[in-house]
């Protein structure tokens, strides 16, 4: 009997052992000086959550006023819906010039966020960090709804400089400032990043208070985060940053590994920490500076999204930050899908319905880390 | 001998070394206040010289316009403002000796913003309710506030530490925000209404109002007066005061109630008004000390103080224009939130 329960004990052992050995997957390239270490579970999660956001999507692309049934939506996409159908210009119209952009605008800007996201929980090492937190959100905020307030009419395309501007600014002058003795403590982060958003946000109301009350309006729903009536020019312009930030911020995930471990230990090993940091901290602001250019500010994807990507797929960034990307533009669709449909005919701001999903959730978390 | 001279060192850091001289420096700060009030009262689109403020006040003669216009709009607007000034002060000097937390006030933990949600609220359901109906809203809207991020900030066995209780009120606000611009966006007649007033302005604020909203936190003072020596034992520290036999729990209730009336009342009649609440009290207790008897009065006087003065500098710097005073007083509150969290908080 005794021995019975102590074979069972040395198998439960072995077992937890077998459980809790991480199954790596090495990437590496000839070419380029990279090398990816990915949880096994990293590529399985990828493919569950794009399987899941393309079905939201084309869901997603069918609800509306104009309601087309998910199978003419999955042939117009793939342009197999027959040239004689009765709907074929009305369902092309809608699908390509309508809802695809948009759902595919934030589809982007919740990937731009979420891996924002994740970078600065990495540097912060503050699971509770994100873009809206940092006050990045509100500089950029500010930048933007001075444009709209003040310079009537000017293209679309100076949004995005205007809020880029807007959070490079905030973010340098919250790292300066947070600056002490040799280092920029994570927490002075982000308690000069509270004090940066709440002057900012009160600058932006100052904006609003005094403009005309239709752009006021405007602005109000652009602060709030909205992905209404986007088009291709704006699905383009968020791919160009995501090309060229996200492999950056994939290749920078062994860096924030290692800092993840402390500035003493990271620098132990050889590491200019407050270099990477700030380069770090770089990438990460320009994501979000994008994102709220495109969309505005959408707060608790950045938050939201990283926090439960880990649970997923382990703290390690190699594998985190690339399927953190897929589920916050997951999040996004299915937000928008949810904001449209809630209070329809109307529709809520997708700023509103993350709010709204996010706050409940960041409370959890803090309940969660309470020790 | 050394832990010796640092304690009496640490006694003297206040800027009143002697007992005796708190009373007359607290004489000081009414006369400056009274001072403050009266230079706001002259200044404006017509300036008034401080004789006819005197007449005004005193010899009253409703056919003289410029009487007319001090006791109408300058002198419930400077009154107002000192109310709004002392009651977050006080406000945010109780929840600070609380919480022990240097950066507790009643903006960043999210208070003003549910107080102003459940204004807006009601001018939304109700298109343009009475002014008792913002009193009323705003007093739910801060205690639910001030609930839930007390409870959440402080679960658990670190207790409410500042970074927890921060970002506690940091999510409620950006939640509560988004509820109020779902309500804005929804319908512009509110929004056209209301957003003058949610930047935190005491321009139009008539007698009627500022004497509706002048009992409330004429109680919340007295109250948060009566509790004053409990606070500071919770300064201490909640194991020192439950060793002195103090039962926390009651205290807090009470202090908490007052915070609720005195923050409430505060943003129904001005809007939410941020920072006040966060510099203050550590003024205060920089003249003053440790002692709550003597930081709550100070924090009145100063805050009264300080928001006249923000609202005189927010009326020059724009002439002919205004700033409302709420973004006046987040331009100088940022950078000594800033200096807090640079130099005061620990963890």
């Amino acid at each position: 009997m005794a021995s019975e329960q102590v074979t069972k004990k040395v198998n439960q052992k072995a077992a937890a052992e077998q459980h809790l050995r991480p199954h790596w997957i090495a990437v590496r390239s000839k070419y380029l000086p990279v090398s990816l270490k990915l949880d096994r579970r990293v590529p399985l999660m990828a493919l569950a959550i794009l399987a899941f956001t393309l079905v939201v999507l084309v869901l997603s692309i069918s609800y509306g006023e104009y309601d087309i049934s998910p199978v003419d939506v999955v042939r117009t996409l793939l342009g197999t819906l027959p040239q004689d159908h009765p709907e074929f210009r009305n369902y092309n119209l809608v699908v390509h010039t309508f809802r695809l952009p948009r759902i595919l605008t934030a589809f982007l800007v919740g990937a731009a966020l979420a891996t924002s996201g994740a970078i600065m929980q990495g540097i912060t090492r503050n699971p509770l960090a994100e873009p809206g937190i940092l006050g990045v959100s509100a500089g950029a905020g500010l930048a933007a709804v001075s444009v709209i307030v003040w310079f009537k009419d000017v293209p679309i395309s100076w949004l995005p400089w205007a809020a880029f501007g807007g959070a490079l600014l905030t973010a340098i002058a919250i790292y300066t400032l947070s600056w002490k003795d040799g280092g920029s403590a994570p927490v002075r982060l982000i308690l000069i990043g509270v004090a940066f958003a709440a002057v900012l946000g009160s600058l932006t109301s100052f904006m609003l208070v005094f403009g005309d009350i239709n752009d006021v309006q405007q602005a109000y729903v652009w602060l709030t985060g909205s992905v209404y009536g986007r088009n291709w020019e704006h699905v383009r312009t968020m791919s160009l940053w995501l090309l060229i930030l996200l492999p950056i911020a994939i290749f920078s995930a062994r860096q924030l590994n290692i800092l993840n471990l402390g500035d003493e230990i990271a620098r132990g090993l050889g590491m200019r920490v407050e270099a990477q940091r700030v380069l770090l901290l770089v990438i990460s602001v320009a994501l979000a500076a994008a994102a709220v250019a495109v969309a505005g500010t959408i707060g608790f994807v950045g938050l939201v999204a990283p926090h439960i990507t880990r649970r997923l797929v382990g703290p390690s960034h190699d594998g985190m930050i690339p399927v953190t990307a897929l589920f916050g533009g997951a999040l996004l669709v299915l937000a928008d899908l949810i904001g449209r449909w809630i209070i329809s005919p109307s529709e809520l701001p997708i700023g509103i319905v993350t709010a709204l999903i996010g706050a409940p959730y960041f409370m959890y978390l803090l309940y969660r880390y309470r020790n | 001998m050394a832990v010796k001279a640092k304690k009496a060192n640490a006694n003297t850091t206040r800027l009143i070394g002697s007992r005796s001289l708190l009373l007359p420096g607290l004489i000081v700060v009414a006369v400056l206040l009274v001072l403050c009030l009266l230079w706001s009262i002259t200044l404006g689109a017509a300036d008034i010289d401080a004789n006819t403020v005197f007449e005004a006040l005193f010899h009253y003669d409703n056919t003289e316009f410029n009487h007319l216009i001090i006791q109408t709009v300058r002198l419930p607007r400077v009154l107002a403002g000192a109310m709004v000034g002392a009651a977050l002060a006080v406000a945010g000097a109780i929840m600070q000796g609380l919480t022990r937390n240097p950066l507790a006030d009643s903006g960043i933990l999210g208070i003003n913003a549910g107080a102003a949600f459940a204004v807006v609220l009601s001018v939304w359901l109700l298109g343009n309710p009475s002014l008792s109906v913002y009193a009323i809203a705003a007093l739910g809207g801060a205690a639910v506030a001030a609930v839930i991020v007390y409870g959440l900030g402080s679960i658990g066995r670190g207790g409410a530490t500042p970074l927890r209780l921060t970002l506690a009120g940091v999510i409620l606000t950006a939640f509560v925000s988004a509820l109020t611009t779902t309500i804005l966006i929804q319908d512009q007649e509110t929004l056209d209404q209301i957003r003058f007033w949610t930047a935190g302005a005491l321009a139009g604020r008539d007698m009627p109002l500022v004497l509706q909203t002048a009992p409330i936190l004429l109680v919340g003072m007295i109250g948060s007066l009566m509790i004053s020596r409990q606070i500071t034992t919770i300064s201490l520290g909640e194991d020192v005061a439950k060793g002195l036999g103090q039962n926390t729990l009651y205290v807090k209730i009470i202090a908490a109630l007052m915070v609720v009336l005195l923050a409430g009342g505060a943003v129904s009649l001005a809007g939410p008004i941020g920072f006040v609440g966060l510099i203050v009290p550590h003024m205060a207790r920089f003249v003053a000390g440790v002692d709550y008897r003597w930081i709550i009065p100070y924090s009145a006087l100063m805050g009264a103080v300080l928001v006249t003065v923000a609202d005189v500098a927010a009326r020059i710097v724009l002439r002919p224009q205004e700033l409302p005073v709420g973004i006046m007083m987040a331009i100088i509150g940022a950078p000594f939130f800033i200096y807090l969290a640079r130099w005061k908080v620990r963890r």
